[in-house]
């Protein structure tokens, strides 16, 4: 099981709560979670990575086990605590704007 | 029992504002979609509970809600933009060509006949198209071929800002885009060329009479004479009698040509509202007096509309999508301010009276005229 955590404005869209847990077997790299994040809740295609390029989007960090993984390759595997569930990613809106 | 409602578009939301045929006390309803811009919210002629909203953010995209139910419950609908088949470029600020790139939607146009059918102005320009309410979005591509490369985007982006369709032909369009100009199609947007024959852009374009190039602001056109344009351009008030083929200057005594929307009454053609803005680098009424100008014989001569308006140490902007009309009797004028302020006048523009005051900066406002 993996955790997620959204902001705010996209758990307004999602129309669910600060965190989503989504099952997920195999490698967990940040696309198998984004690809079942996007599955289960169509509506955050193209807010969290673009829909063609499939690249995320630039005001959007990624960050888990106090590390900002928002360069890491997507298809690199996630901290082992976030792949057994110890611990959450976590999808931020990036400081920006003023 | 009429009635009417006013959907705003804000920087932090939108805002439903309704009221009985009398116009005198409103309900306001939002914010929906907090926090997010939203550009444009509009409703379909053929089924007014059927609206459409352009949600956008800098962080998380383009969304677009549907709603079936006059704007109390909404839908995210598909917000897949893809230009079609190979992108190509256009021109930018150095000269150079740039690749187009989708950012935003700025304007939803339902179809006058079918509330499944929406089209969608976007920035960088295109049109595209939706027939089944906003499920699927395909670009109508040709338009981009209408001398695209020498488009170049004005300092608010290279946005399709204005749609409007001829009541009387399904098949024709008008667009307009800043900054490349006006375009028709007569077909249904297979095929599409320029119209600003009569525009002057002198210390703008290398050629002050281009053929594309020119920033237009917003066009608009009553139900009753299609044919009948009218044009705030970046500077200049125009209109065309021949549906674009010609152009011709009726700022006439304006205290400013520059300025951003334009309306035509709803009962007759030419008594038509601008709302002059002091320059493209000072973007607030002259002399700080708010004023919407009206002309009732189709341009040149206008009168100053102040009654109810601040007259005094007045810095809003009003923006192009922020200007709309009912069509009730009398006629109501609507306008959204950068200021946060809707103003509505129940008696064609006479005396005004603010709907609310407080509100984000107001990007869009469209009216429905409920039976």
């Amino acid at each position: 099981m993996i955790r997620v955590v959204l902001p705010v404005h996209l758990q307004t869209l999602a129309r669910v709560g600060p965190e989503v847990q989504l099952d997920l077997n195999g490698e967990i790299s940040q696309r198998a979670v984004l690809d079942a994040l996007e599955a289960r809740y169509p509506m955050l295609r193209g807010t969290i990575r673009d829909h063609v390029t499939l690249r995320r989007r630039p005001f959007i960090r990624f960050f888990a086990c106090e590390q900002d993984l928002s360069h890491e390759q997507p298809d690199a595997p996630l901290p082992a605590p976030v792949a057994s569930g110890a611990e959450p990613l976590l999808v931020v809106g990036a400081m920006a704007g003023g | 029992m009429s009635g009417v409602r006013v959907l705003v578009g804000t920087k932090k939301g939108a805002f439903v504002l309704s009221s009985d045929g009398k116009r005198e006390r409103w309900e306001v309803a939002g914010p929906h979609f907090a926090g997010w811009e939203i550009y444009h919210v509009k409703g379909s002629a053929a089924d007014p509970n059927r609206l459409y909203a352009s949600q956008t953010s800098g962080w998380f995209g383009q969304l677009v809600q549907r709603s079936n139910d006059g704007g109390k419950t909404w839908e995210p609908v598909d917000n897949k933009f893809v230009y079609d088949g190979v992108t190509g470029t256009h021109q930018w600020y150095d000269g150079t060509q740039h690749p187009w790139e989708f950012k935003r939607v700025w304007h939803l146009e339902p179809s006058l006949t079918d509330p499944d059918t929406v089209y969608a102005g976007v920035e960088d320009a295109a049109m595209f198209r939706s027939k089944d309410g906003g499920k699927s979005w395909q670009e109508l591509p040709t338009l981009r071929g209408a001398k695209g490369h020498l488009w170049q985007p004005g300092a608010g982006g290279m946005g399709l800002h204005t749609i409007v369709q001829d009541p009387s032909n399904p098949r024709r369009l008008f667009i307009a885009i800043s900054a490349a100009g006006a375009f028709r199609t007569e077909d249904g947007g297979e095929t599409w060329r320029p119209i600003n024959q009569g525009l002057k852009s002198p210390y703008s374009l290398p050629d002050p009479t281009a053929e594309v190039g020119h920033c237009v602001h917003r066009i608009t056109m009553h139900r009753s004479r299609p044919g009948v344009l009218f044009m705030q351009k970046h500077w200049d008030v125009l209109r065309s009698d021949d549906a674009g083929e010609s152009w011709r200057e009726i700022s006439g005594n304006l205290p400013s040509d520059f300025g951003f929307p334009i309306a035509v009454h709803a009962h007759e053609p030419e008594t038509v509202y601008v709302v002059p803005i002091k320059s493209d680098s000072e973007h607030f009424p002259p002399e700080a007096k708010l004023r919407v100008y009206r002309s009732r014989r189709g341009g040149d001569e206008w009168e100053p509309l102040t009654k109810g308006l601040p007259q005094q140490d007045c810095y809003v902007n009003v923006l192009r999508g922020a200007m709309a009309v009912d069509s009730l009797d009398a006629c109501g004028i609507y306008f959204g301010t950068t200021g946060g302020q809707v103003y509505a006048s129940n008696n064609g523009g006479d005396s005004w009276s603010p709907i609310v005051r407080d509100l984000p900066a107001v990007l869009s406002v469209e009216v429905q005229t409920l039976s």
